[in-house]
């Protein structure tokens, strides 16, 4: 973390990739400029980053590559206001900023020797991707037992690192449960349903297992019940959660949901820890 | 080192003596208000008040900042690099800043100064800064200092006191840095028995004369949801009309925006006081806003200040009693009131 | 006028037990001496809250939009008159509302007394028709109300509610003294350079609190063009140009519809006159189209009706 916490880190853009068929989500692949920075900076998957644009403004976007992946960093944004409407008229080359890395991480210690689900919905996928790339890696798959994935979007085309889980689909030791809404391609290989159904379905036992839960408010509200049928207790379920924020410190007091800062004390928290909580968020 | 004993003839040269050293910021009298402002050669300052109507925070922490700067050239090596604007942090001092604003920045600094993360523009004037209090020999009535832990001769945050006896000023170094500034504005005279009488006096009479309290022993105990869906907070929050004259005049409130503004090619990103009492404050970029309505926002205010802040660092409320919130708000909310509401679910 | 008090509460009380209403806007007594509360009562049984005094300066037509309720509110001249405007500007409907009507002589600037005590604090304050008697620790003192009036009710030409279902007492007499506009035409004398100059004096203060927008009843809308920030239009710093931007931009949107009813101006930490600007603005619509505003829920603002023999051929 660099001296001063304000401060971004320059980093050169050097690939862009679209990832849905609407041009709406795109991952950029980010290379430090200095390289004491990039040696500075070491993460965990669950973290995030302040991307800085300046003359723009700042936006805390989930770290989608893994530690394990060495040399860039990976991050896919959603366009949707100000700063991500600038980004995402940038261009290979293009000087930006983050800072980072910010926030709490899931809880890798409590899920060693456990199964563990990932549940993700749309394009908030992308610190699941950490977590998955970094539990498959060679060093650390046998620190975890079984590994599910359901994974759903709107339609095919709103899939993001189609061809990445495509090969995850096909290895044994990881199952992957894709899934859509809806889609007029009768060669569809994978699921048609809901996240919160094909959960129900494939999901099937909570012993020894934590759930990564992460999506849309309306995925989380129906997909939490299908978890606790099946036996999972709120400290089992982790979620992400997304907040406005500024400093991304837990200083400039925005973030909060009741006395925990989400830039600080999270973005990840359990079930339990929300419960806790007042609903504000 | 002993109590020293002043004229209160003597205290603007002495001001003159520390101008040589420190910047020197007191308060000023102004339309009818005081407010804390650079001394000036030749200019009066004025202790003959209860206390300023902005708290003294934009000391430490000003309204609008600029933090860093950049250039949006792309031809330009450094184009599009945020750089920081480099600034100075002279010694500074303050005189007459009162126990209550002092306690503030106590209060203040384990947000912008934790082992985490520290604020580097906050710590670096904290640092530099020397507080010279004046105790209150006249409190108001809005002010309930004594309850919240706080009190009209309180040490906390000061490095020197100030007692008003009438034709002098008690002075009492209370940190090495005080004793330093002292030293500096030759302040060497020791105080005879009698008036040392007198001052030590002068707190329990102040003390007696707070006329307002708020209860706060239960709030650590009360479950956050409960105090949360309380049935009062309606009724708390309907006349407000969700301005920033609380939070902005509040010496214990901190929160704030960051904004960057171009100009053609060059830019600044400045960091600007915000408000939780307004709307756009959590507002997300997809358009959901976790707190659309008033009263969510004026609960959030109450709950921060008198039950998040208590169990997040187990170091009382974030409230010194000042009182500046309950005589300056427009339509009358009390903050006293939802103390014993809360204390009181 | 201080028996208006039993009056609004007896009032406040048959309409809740008629359910004539479902809720009454009213005030209630300040936890400070010269101090009072806008409240809501929704319980007969709590209509004993509802006060009266000399200081009930806020504006409660602020509380009126988006509400879906039947609605009692208490109305001096000037609230009425914005009541009246919201019910043209479709924030809220006439058949929700049960107006009180309060004939006022005038609020009293509690700056003014806090100013004439030089520091020293109000402990009570007690009234009668003509006089204001107030105690400190040490002092008692009988002041003539009229000469601690706010700036906007020592100018003010309706004093009656303009539309109300009850009325608590007997009409006051409407001012029909010398030109209301004085203050504005000393401005208009001044030289534009010494003027901006002025200006940009009065407003150096200002910490953006918004206090002024958030007190005014007529500024209502769901996001402020200040708060805008895609795009932005004004800086959120207190740079001088950004603040002077918020005032006359926000007395431009307030044209044609202000009722001086000073809200803006009692609800600023900072002592700040910002009715300067809107006052100016008030004066240039009554000489040019010769209206005020909220006189009446017939008549929409001169500024948003548009009539084919304008005299103005931009417009046609």
């Amino acid at each position: 973390m660099a001296d001063n916490p304000y401060l971004p880190y320059p980093v050169k853009i050097q690939q862009i990739i679209t990832e849905t068929e609407d041009k709406n989500l795109k991952t950029f692949k980010l290379v430090f400029l200095n390289k004491e920075d990039e040696e500075r900076f070491t993460f965990i998957p669950g973290q995030f980053c302040e991307i800085s644009i300046a003359g723009q403004g700042e936006i805390p976007i989930g770290i989608a590559s893994s530690p394990t992946e060495k040399g860039f960093l990976m991050f896919t944004v959603n366009k949707t206001g100000v700063v991500t409407r600038f980004i995402h008229n940038m261009k290979e080359e293009d000087i930006i900023g983050i800072r980072g890395p910010l926030g709490n991480w899931y809880p890798w210690e409590k899920m060693e020797g456990k199964n563990v689900v990932v549940i993700g919905g749309g394009f908030a996928f992308t610190t699941l991707r950490a977590s998955i790339v970094y539990m498959l890696h060679p060093e650390n798959r046998n620190k975890f037992k079984d590994i599910t994935v359901v994974y759903g979007a709107r339609s095919p085309g709103l899939l993001l690192y189609r061809e990445e889980i495509a090969e995850w689909e096909k290895r044994d030791d990881i199952n992957v449960h894709i899934t859509v809404d809806a889609t007029d391609d009768p060669n569809w290989p994978y699921n048609i349903g809901f996240v919160p159904t094909v959960t129900e379905q494939k999901i099937t036992t909570s012993e020894d297992s934590y759930a990564l839960v992460c999506g849309p408010p309306i995925m989380i509200k129906f997909t939490q019940p299908v978890l606790e049928k099946v036996g999972f207790t709120p400290e089992q379920i982790i979620m992400s959660l997304e907040m406005r924020m500024k400093c991304g410190i837990g200083i400039c007091g925005r973030c909060n949901i009741g006395d925990k800062y989400v830039c600080k004390d999270g973005p990840v928290f359990s079930l339990a820890q929300l419960n806790e909580l007042p609903k504000e968020y | 080192m002993s109590d020293k004993i002043i004229k209160k003839e003597e205290l603007t040269d002495i001001l003159k003596a520390l101008k040589e050293t420190y910047e020197v910021i007191a308060p000023v009298k102004e339309n009818g208000f005081y407010s804390f402002k650079p001394f000036k050669d030749g200019g009066n300052i004025d202790l003959n008040f209860t206390n300023t109507r902005l708290s003294p925070k934009s000391l430490l922490f000003p309204q609008s900042e600029r933090i860093f700067e950049f250039n949006l050239d792309e031809k330009s090596k450094d184009g599009y690099i945020v750089k920081e604007h480099p600034k100075d942090y002279p010694p500074s001092v303050i005189v007459g800043i009162r126990p209550c604003d002092a306690k503030a920045f106590k209060l203040v600094n384990i947000n912008f100064d934790n082992p985490e993360f520290k604020d580097p523009w906050w710590v670096k004037r904290m640092e530099a800064m020397t507080f010279i209090g004046l105790g209150c020999n006249e409190p108001s009535s809005t002010c309930f200092c004594t309850s919240v832990g706080c009190g009209p001769f309180n040490e906390e945050g000061l490095d020197v006191m100030l007692f008003d006896l009438e034709e002098y000023f008690l002075v009492r170094a209370l940190t090495e840095k005080g004793e330093k500034l002292l030293k500096q504005g030759r302040v060497d005279k020791d105080v005879d028995e009698g008036l040392q009488k007198k001052a030590d006096e002068l707190r329990i009479k102040a003390e007696k004369k707070i006329s307002s309290s708020v209860p706060t022993d239960k709030l650590k105990e009360k479950k956050i949801n409960d105090l949360f869906n309380a049935p009062f907070w309606d009724d708390v929050a309907f006349a407000c009309i969700n301005c920033g004259t609380c939070t902005f005049l509040c010496p214990t409130c901190w929160c704030f925006d960051i904004q960057d503004e171009v100009t053609k090619t060059v830019g600044d990103r400045i960091r600007n006081w915000d408000s939780c009492m307004f709307p756009l404050f959590t507002l997300h970029a997809s358009g959901h806003n976790p707190r659309p309505e008033k009263v969510q926002r004026v609960r959030q205010r109450f709950m921060h200040k008198l039950k998040y802040y208590v169990d997040e660092y187990n170091n009382g409320v974030a409230c010194v009693g000042c009182g500046r919130c309950v005589k300056y708000c427009p339509v009358n909310v009390d903050v006293r009131e939802v103390f014993s509401l809360m204390n009181g679910l | 006028m201080i028996r208006y008090g039993d009056t609004i509460r007896e009032i406040a009380k048959k309409i809740l037990e008629e359910k004539t209403v479902d809720l009454i806007i009213g005030f209630k007594k300040g936890t400070l001496p010269i101090t009072t509360e806008p409240v809501l009562i929704k319980d007969a049984q709590n209509s004993d809250q509802l006060y009266w005094d000399s200081f009930c300066n806020m504006n409660l037509a602020n509380y009126l939009p988006k509400r879906g309720e039947k609605i009692g509110i208490i109305a001096k001249g000037c609230d009425s008159r914005n009541i009246a405007v919201h019910i043209v500007e479709n924030q809220i409907k006439r058949e929700q509302l049960y107006i009180i009507g309060v004939p006022c002589k005038g609020m009293i600037d509690r700056r003014k007394i806090v100013s004439f005590l030089g520091g020293k604090e109000v402990r009570e304050v007690t009234e009668s028709d003509e006089d204001i008697t107030i105690k400190g620790e040490g002092f008692e003192h009988t002041l003539k109300k009229n000469d601690y009036l706010q700036d906007n009710c020592r100018t003010c030409m309706h004093r009656n509610p303009v539309i109300y279902d009850a009325i608590v007492g007997d009409l006051v007499e409407e001012r029909k003294d010398p030109d209301p506009y004085d203050d504005v035409k000393e401005i208009e004398g001044i030289g534009l350079e010494e003027r901006w100059e002025s200006f940009s004096d009065l407003i150096k203060d200002c910490i953006r609190c918004y206090a002024c927008r958030n007190a005014c009843p007529l500024c209502y809308c769901p996001t402020c063009f200040v708060d805008e920030s895609d795009p932005q239009w004004v800086g959120k710093s207190i740079d001088p140009t950004d603040t002077m931007t918020f005032h006359i931009l926000r007395a431009y949107h307030c044209t044609g519809r202000c009722t001086d009813c000073g809200a803006c101006q009692q609800a600023c930490p900072m002592d700040i006159n910002v009715r300067t600007f809107t006052r100016k603005l008030n004066k240039d619509v009554l000489d040019l189209y010769g209206c005020e505003a909220g006189l009446s829920i017939e008549e929409r603002p001169p500024l948003d009706t548009y009539k084919p023999d304008d005299y103005d051929k931009f417009i046609r």
